[in-house]
């Protein structure tokens, strides 16, 4: 039924006003009028791109439209076109096209309008993506961006201070209710087990059946409530009016303010139908409707009574959606469209007298009538349509209410008058300052000190008016042949079960609907003209408070807040960092055990028996950490005391079957003491106390209940039997790797890339180190250079000379045998290590360096690429990354011996290893050097 | 024995983190070697104490132990080497620019 053509057409729609807004603001750069027709011809460009699909959604059709964009998230870009949509889209675009002619008119003329047209187009776009989503993210996401760009419409007159304010308040309203909004979603997609609306409308009765169906309700709710402006949010909308009358027409008419209700009556065939739903959205619709329409009297602003009249509506439209009949769906959908269309009109009218007049104050502003007869007739009759004159639109809607209040099936019994006693109340209101708009401006005697004397706007300008003003009239007179079908179409999307039967007449008979509105007509006009008494009332006992400045003192209180508790918390110490993460590592451990049904701490493994060399060992360890902790402020006993720490370690490591492991250990013990004697030449010796003993004592806490931790861990661990991984390795180390040194097949090949990345780690931090110290000086501490008297015992300076060649053959023998016995890359490259680093001790840095001619920084280049060019080298054989191979080789006279490119690989292990060491070594030993250097005269240092 | 090696690993990381939180940055360092050790023995004895022998694929060997934990360890011990020669670098980088070796030298406390 619904061509390939239709659903691109969707995109077009949706796409058209951003690219609009792009096309506009550069129009702009041309002259005003450019950027005029540029957004016009955007909006009616969106309206003929729709055109093509109205008649199948008028028939009923739902368009749907995916383009698949996160789909792992439930994220598409699924478009969505039905009634509800489309008559949004219509208010969207149609009276959008109004705006952009009258805003051209209303704003300055210096005012090149680019940015105007731009964000207004941008904002378009984002309520129009709100409406024709059928992704409920998707819709967030427009919907957030009709938050941000209103935020930038209000703040149009950016240099004005309520402007800002004002912005920031709807944002901080909006955007909360977004987030809201947000969870109140992903809660919603979560129960229907889908994002899209297609699947949700259709579960209702999952929906309200499921457990989280009260709070996902809430959250959405205030979402909408935010956006819509509804008590107790309503005080952003007000504020808002400090933007120009085009924006707050198209915002606060058609478009912005009705992203709230447009939700609730999307979403109503989901979420409506409980008692919930029906006290939540009636009651606050309620209390919004009757309280907007009182303030709306009392406010001496004409665009303020306008606003109050705007959440007052709206409050209308809440309540009809929440009372939850049929009919009253029907009602709200009615309404909707009849309020977008004689407040657009209204809000233009203001524009027009604030633009002649120079002035909104209403007691300044009277008689205007005679000055601006056109405009004043328009006025008029959309003042008639907002109060609910007959053969007006507003009428139709308002009798529609009043109607479904009559026998409510929630007001049953004594409780049956509740209801029609509190719309006729409202609606009493309503006459009152729809007559203020009407007397007060047009009538009401001469206008009072106004900066200029007023006449009819410009044609052009009063065009948008009189177009909507035609609406108004023609929808109140034949509504069933003027908007019947989109009403049907539309309301038909809020109500898939089907609608009730309803005519739309202008007149129904006597009945009591028009009793009431008869007697609303008659104390709306009393209590209008009683007037006074309620001003004197209201200066006199309401509070002074203006809504910005509380929104200030909270908003800026929040802020002190926040940054009261950054300074409390974030004292910008590493030492509280460091101590708030290891307790929170060990609150967050300890909440994982508790929360978790406890079989105890010991598993099923039986216990391997205790031999006396462990315990003495574990003696040993125990001393070898305590004196690290007594003695860490005399460094060199502590690390004396470490030393035994990393013996035991590596002896550990010998006990339990892991030789590779101890060689490696041990060798990085020697090279990591050698690094921290090096460095203790630069740092004081001993330090005095430096912690409080409290302190202390917090710290011993924490790390008793780290150590605990860890203690408990490992021996739950322990005890419980072990699922490996491993025998693959066991069982293919000879066959696949061939090698028979699991441990090193594995590091070079089966987890060669892990090794690849590692190697390349422990060249980023020797370079890393490098890059540090380079430049640096540092004054060595005289307490510790005292032994530079007998530098470099002669004993060991001749012992290491000839043994050197003998340790580097023993380490190129490691290198080699590593791939079957222990040894390999690693263990090579730190003893290769450490018998050059033992030249260096042993004779000194100068000796060394005049003898060992190697740039290590090169060496460990050529690491990097040995091993990497092992890796690319199985490519040449189509194989992937790192593949290996081995075969074997019989050379003359000796044995058989096997060959693997593994070994390159680990080759370059090797060289890394050597050369990040030596790097890290050297360094801080030319450190030092420096020092001397830069200390002996010049006349030594030639000598040397 | 199960007891034994927790207990030295607990006694480790206790040591470890007492040293880490001290506010010079050589114990800084010397804490973190500590709980290098800890950790590096934590994976290590993922693989259980009741090997026979070591990994190495020789004929008639059987209960060998546990390759894969050994793997990961050697290479974090090395790396555990870069990363305390990296620290005192930059502890001394710290010490030169700020003159202090205290860890939170040069911040307004």
């Amino acid at each position: 039924m619904f061509g390939a053509m239709g659903f691109s057409l969707l995109a077009v729609m949706l796409a058209a006003p951003f690219v609009g807004a792009i096309l506009a603001a550069a129009a702009a750069r041309r002259s005003r009028s450019a950027a005029t027709w540029a957004a016009a011809a955007t909006m009616v460009a969106g309206l003929l791109a729709m055109a093509p699909m109205v008649p199948a959604v008028m028939s009923g059709g739902v368009l749907v439209d995916r383009t698949p964009w996160l789909p792992d998230w439930g994220l598409d870009i699924a478009l969505r076109l039905d009634g509800l949509g489309l008559l949004f889209a219509i208010l969207i675009l149609g009276i959008g096209l109004l705006i952009v002619l009258y805003a051209t008119y209303y704003l300055p003329e210096y005012d090149r309008l680019g940015r105007f047209y731009a964000l207004l187009l941008a904002f378009a776009g984002g309520m129009l993506g709100v409406v024709l989503s059928e992704n409920v993210l998707l819709m967030l996401v427009f919907w957030e961006i009709t938050s941000l760009t209103s935020f930038l419409l209000i703040a149009y007159k950016y240099e004005a201070h309520d402007a800002r304010i004002a912005a920031r308040m709807s944002l901080a309203v909006t955007g909360g209710g977004g987030l809201a909004l947000l969870a109140g979603l992903l809660l919603l997609g979560n129960i229907a087990g889908s994002f899209e609306l297609s699947e949700i409308l259709a579960q209702g009765d999952v929906i309200r059946a499921h457990p989280l169906y009260p709070v996902t309700l809430v959250l959405i709710l205030l979402g909408a409530f935010t956006k819509s402006g509804q008590f107790p949010f309503h005080f952003w909308l007000p504020n808002a009016m400090a933007a120009p009358t085009p924006v707050s027409a198209y915002l606060h008419s058609a478009t912005m303010v009705k992203a709230g209700v447009f939700l609730l009556a999307r979403l109503y065939p989901a979420l409506s139908g409980t008692d919930l739903w029906f006290v939540l959205v009636g009651t606050t619709g309620a209390v919004t409707f009757a309280y907007g329409a009182y303030v709306a009297l009392i406010k001496h602003d004409l665009k303020g009574l306008l606003a109050y009249s705007t959440i007052s509506h709206l409050g209308l439209i809440t309540l009809l959606l929440g009372l939850d009949t049929p009919m009253s769906a029907v009602a709200a959908v009615f309404h909707i469209i009849n309020h977008a269309i004689f407040k657009a009109s209204l809000f233009m009218a203001a524009g027009i007298i604030d633009h002649e007049c120079g002035t909104r104050d209403m007691r300044r502003i009277n008689g205007l009538f005679k000055y601006m007869p056109r405009t004043a007739v328009l006025g008029i009759l959309a003042a008639g349509s907002m109060a609910g004159v007959p053969l007006l639109n507003g009428f139709l809607s308002k009798e529609m209410f009043f109607t479904e209040t009559v026998g409510h099936p929630a007001f049953q019994g004594y409780a049956t008058w509740v209801l029609p006693a509190f719309a006729t109340i409202a609606g009493m209101l309503s006459v009152a300052y729809s007559a203020r708009f009407v007397h007060d401006v047009f009538f009401n005697g001469e206008p009072i000190d106004l900066p200029k004397t007023p006449h009819e706007p410009p044609r052009w300008m009063r065009l948008p008016v009189e177009i909507l003003v035609a609406l108004v009239l023609l929808v109140g007179l034949l509504p069933q042949l003027s908007v019947g079908p989109l009403l049907n179409a539309a309301a038909g999307s809020v109500l898939p079960a089907g609608l009730p039967e309803f005519k739309l007449a202008v007149w129904h008979g006597f009945n009591l609907p028009l009793a009431m509105s008869i007697a609303a007509f008659a104390l709306g006009l009393v209590h209008y003209t009683q007037r006074r008494h309620l001003y004197y009332l209201h200066d006199t006992h309401a509070p002074k408070i203006a809504s910005p400045v509380a929104f200030e003192r909270i908003y800026n209180g929040a802020g002190l807040a926040a940054a009261w508790l950054m300074r409390t918390i974030d004292n910008r110490s590493l030492q509280r960092y460091l101590a708030i993460l290891v307790g929170f590592v060990v609150v967050l451990g300890t909440w994982a055990w508790m929360s978790k049904p406890r079989g105890g701490v010991m598993g099923t493994l039986p216990a391997t028996p205790p031999d006396a060399a462990a315990v003495a060992a574990l003696v040993a360890l125990a001393i070898g950490s305590a004196g690290t902790i007594i003695w860490h402020r005399q460094r060199l006993i502590a690390l004396i005391f470490l030393s035994v720490v990393g013996l035991i370690v590596s002896l550990a490591f010998v006990r339990f079957k892991a030789p590779d492991l101890a060689l490696t250990q041990l060798s990085v013990e020697v090279v990591t003491i050698v690094l921290l004697l090096l460095s203790l030449r630069f740092l004081p010796g001993e330090v005095p106390a430096a912690s409080s003993l409290s302190r202390r004592a917090r710290d011993a806490a924490v790390a008793i209940a780290g150590g605990g931790g860890v203690a408990v861990m490992t021996y739950a661990m322990l005890t419980r039997p072990l699922e490996t991984i491993s025998g693959y390795h066991l069982a293919n180390s000879y066959s696949g790797g061939g090698g028979t040194n699991a441990v090193n097949v594995i590091l070079v090949d089966f987890r060669g890339f892990d090794t690849l990345g590692e190697i390349a780690v422990l060249a980023m931090a020797a370079l890393g180190l490098h890059a540090l110290v380079e430049g640096l000086r540092l004054r060595p501490y005289a307490s510790n250079a005292t032994s530079t008297a007998d530098r470099y015992p002669v004993m060991l300076a001749e012992l290491m000379r000839p043994l050197l060649p003998l340790a580097l053959a023993v380490s190129v023998y490691i290198l080699l045998r590593g791939h079957n016995l222990p040894g390999g890359g690693f263990i090579a490259g730190l003893v290769a290590a450490v018998a050059i680093m033992l030249q260096y001790l042993a004779s000194g840095i100068d000796f060394a360096t005049a003898r060992i001619r190697l740039d290590y920084v090169r060496v460990l280049g050529a690491g990097l690429i040995v091993a990497t060019g092992t890796g690319l080298a199985s490519w040449l054989f189509g194989r992937p990354f790192l593949t290996s191979t081995f075969g074997y080789v019989q050379p003359p006279f000796l044995d058989k011996f096997e060959l693997a490119s593994a070994m390159v690989f680990d080759l370059g292990v090797f060289l890394v290893v050597v050369a990040s060491v030596l790097l890290a070594l050297s360094e801080l030993g030319t450190l030092s050097r420096r020092e001397e250097s830069a200390k002996v005269p010049d006349r030594e240092k030639a000598r040397v | 024995m199960e007891i034994i090696v927790s207990a030295a690993l607990g006694i480790l990381a206790a040591s470890g983190i007492y040293l880490l939180l001290r506010p010079t940055t050589f114990s800084v360092i010397l804490g973190l070697t500590l709980l290098s050790y800890a950790v590096n023995a934590l994976i290590f004895f993922g693989g259980r104490l009741n090997a026979a022998s070591p990994p190495l694929v020789l004929a008639g060997t059987s209960g060998q132990a546990d390759p894969l934990p050994q793997a990961l360890v050697l290479t974090a011990i090395v790396i555990g080497f870069g990363m305390t020669a990296y620290l005192v670098a930059l502890a001394l980088k710290a010490k030169g620019e700020s003159g202090t070796d205290h860890v939170d030298a040069g911040k307004d406390q």
